[in-house]
């Protein structure tokens, strides 16, 4: 029996490898309802309800590069998604810049900024870096808030109409698809980088930096490109929630909260899988909507209790997440099976 | 006149750097010991400042008598927490130790919200109110009794950290665990002390600051990034660079907030945080 709790924590990756197709059939299923989901579901708060997932889970799939697969614990994204939000908004509305070239303008800028960012911060390590990350998303907050162009405290306003061409709807079923487009091209880069070297050598360094080092891979060059691509994908979020909710200010997009949001999408799901974000996405949404219907609303900030005694269950009993909770049974099961086959009994 | 103002204003940077510094060292403390980050320092200082508040309001007992009580309290919290939680995850990867324990600052302040409303409540007439005028500059009677009590469990926490048996050991744990164990001392125990001791220092800048500070469930955030900048500044794991620390970063933050003003004030000791951790990443007193 020993051995058999041995088993997955050598094979959990590869343990699921049995498994594949009916995994694979399962996701293009999801997908399919996913797509479809608006078809048959007119209610807008149900809408709602799948876009704040689907917005939630682009934000997590972005952390998970720089933090999951690179292992580099940033806890001031919120600083790129408030640049993204702030850039293109500012652009669109005192400077009549169009949306879709505003909207990676800001996430190019956020992408710059994080250059700096990671130039200065990537010599130190865990803790620190974590502690960096969030002072310069403090610092970044206090800037926004002190800035009279960028609307200071009171925020920013988008205009009402728009359609397509401005990227503004009355209505929430525009918004789901360009929330689910995001988060596909996101998860698309995420998965090229998961096959490619590149996705290699940011495991090596999460893993084994000084033997990743040894071997001529560069640190901070592949830290750098890591980061890059995160916070160019989490300013894409940022926009996209300016253009949902048409109204910002520096405690919706850029509260420290947020931040931790990101990551804790990632951790609940698996940090450094491909479908980990999503599923942690589901979860939280689903946890944090259901509480605060249930709870919220009484002003006693039972809903709040109740999250946060489940975020402090789920870091101290399942840190692999939900992701790795099932490669461990399916490993397990895998394991059992094999036994069986030849013949042992377990 | 306005040399008057500047040392007034460094007076009274000097007075609160002294209540960053207690707090400081109770992070610092459990760091050293045990590599943890505690991001619900910040709620030990709250429940400290909840704990004179009904004291006060309940038993008519002043903060400043109550110290003592507040300290023995928030020990058994930090020991509790440490007992029920920390213990688990001692040896779990960075990432799931981070949101333990900021899972459990959200906790104690939506517990906070839920058992004592978010409003916010003051002490009216504690036995330190009012003003003392030294030589010119004047000095409100609760921060500067405050920044004395700060000094003194302070000075408590460095004697019983380096002349008593029981400190001693608690630096050797924090020095080498494994070498520590080997001499026979109990590390769990050793923790759990640290944790106590850790929350302990919290919860008494909370009673101290509660004589002229509001309290409210949210009241921890204000202080958790301040004591993080003076952990950093001071090395982690130092008493006498956190002393040090606390009065600088309370020093530049006041003077920053009165030349530039005060809505900066964070962002300038942020920047000095930044500094800090890029070009003396061990901080003042730190070893590398």
């Amino acid at each position: 029996m020993n051995q058999l709790n041995q088993q997955p924590v050598v094979s959990a990756s590869y343990g699921s490898a049995g498994y594949k197709w009916p995994m694979r059939l399962f996701f293009v299923v999801l997908l399919a309802v996913v797509i479809f989901f608006p078809f048959f579901e007119k209610s807008p708060s149900h809408q709602n309800f799948v876009i704040l997932v689907l917005m939630a889970a682009q934000l997590g799939v972005a952390w998970n590069i720089i933090g999951g697969y690179a292992g580099q614990i940033s806890l001031g994204q919120v600083a790129f998604y408030g640049l993204g939000a702030y850039t293109s908004t500012l652009l669109f509305t005192k400077f009549g810049i169009n949306p879709w070239f505003a909207i990676p303008i800001g996430g190019l800028l956020a992408a710059c900024i994080s250059l700096a960012v990671g130039w200065s911060c990537f010599c130190l390590k865990g803790h620190y870096f974590a502690m960096a990350t969030i002072a310069v998303a403090e610092i970044i907050q206090i800037v926004f808030t002190n800035w009279d162009f960028a609307g200071g405290a009171v925020g920013l306003n988008l205009p009402m109409e728009g359609g397509w061409k401005f990227l503004i709807f009355a209505d929430k079923e525009p918004y789901y698809y360009l929330a689910l487009g995001l988060l596909l091209l996101t998860l698309g880069v995420n998965y090229a980088i998961e096959k490619s070297y590149f996705g290699y050598y940011l495991r090596a360094i999460k893993d084994e930096p000084d033997a990743a080092q040894s071997l001529g891979v560069n640190l901070s060059l592949y830290k750098q490109i890591a980061f890059a691509i995160s916070s160019f994908f989490t300013a894409l979020g940022g926009s996209l929630y300016a253009h949902k909710e048409l109204y910002i200010d520096p405690g919706s997009v850029l509260h420290t909260g947020l931040s931790i949001k990101m990551a804790l999408v990632s951790i609940l799901g698996g940090v450094g899988t491909l479908s980990g974000p999503v599923i942690g996405a589901a979860v939280l949404t689903f946890i944090e909507e259901g509480t605060r219907m249930l709870f919220g609303g009484s002003g006693k900030g039972t809903d709040l209790v109740i999250y946060a005694a489940l975020i402090v269950v789920i870091a101290v009993y399942y840190p692999a997440g939900v992701v790795g909770w099932i490669r461990g049974y399916l490993s397990r099961r895998t394991a059992i099976r094999q036994m069986q086959l030849e013949g042992r009994s377990a | 006149m306005t040399s008057e103002i500047i040392i007034q204003t460094l007076a009274s940077g000097l007075l609160i750097g002294l209540i960053y510094a207690l707090i400081a060292i109770g992070l610092t403390l459990i760091f050293g010991v045990m590599d943890i980050v505690n991001f619900s320092h910040g709620e030990f200082l709250m429940l400290g400042m909840y704990s004179s508040f009904w004291l006060y309001a309940i038993y008519h007992l002043d903060p400043i008598y109550t110290l003592p009580l507040t300290a023995v309290l928030l020990f058994g919290v930090g020991a509790m927490v440490y007992r029920v939680v920390i213990k688990k995850i001692i040896d779990a990867p960075m990432l799931a130790q981070i949101f333990t324990t900021f899972g459990l600052m959200i906790l104690f302040r939506g517990l906070a919200q839920f058992l004592w409303k978010p409003d916010f409540r003051t002490v009216g007439n504690s036995v330190v109110s009012g003003t003392v005028s030294l030589s010119g500059i004047q000095i409100g009677l609760p921060q500067l009794t405050a920044g004395v009590g700060a000094i003194l469990v302070t000075l408590g926490i460095y004697l019983f950290l380096t002349k008593t048996r029981t400190g001693a050991a608690l630096e050797a744990t924090a020095a080498d665990k494994e070498a520590a164990r080997l001499m026979g001392i109990d590390s769990q125990r050793m923790f759990t002390l640290a944790w106590g001791v850790g929350a302990a220092c919290a919860g008494v800048a909370g009673g101290l600051l509660s004589t002229f500070f509001p309290i409210f469930p949210e009241i921890g955030a204000n202080f958790i990034l301040t004591a993080f900048v003076v952990v950093n500044l001071g090395g982690f794991g130092s008493v006498v660079g956190a002393l040090l620390a606390g009065i600088l970063v309370g020093v530049i933050e006041v003077m920053g907030g009165f030349f530039l003003g005060p809505q900066y004030k964070m962002g300038i000791v942020l920047c000095l945080f930044l500094a800090v951790l890029m070009f003396r990443p061990q901080g003042l007193m730190g070893k590398v």
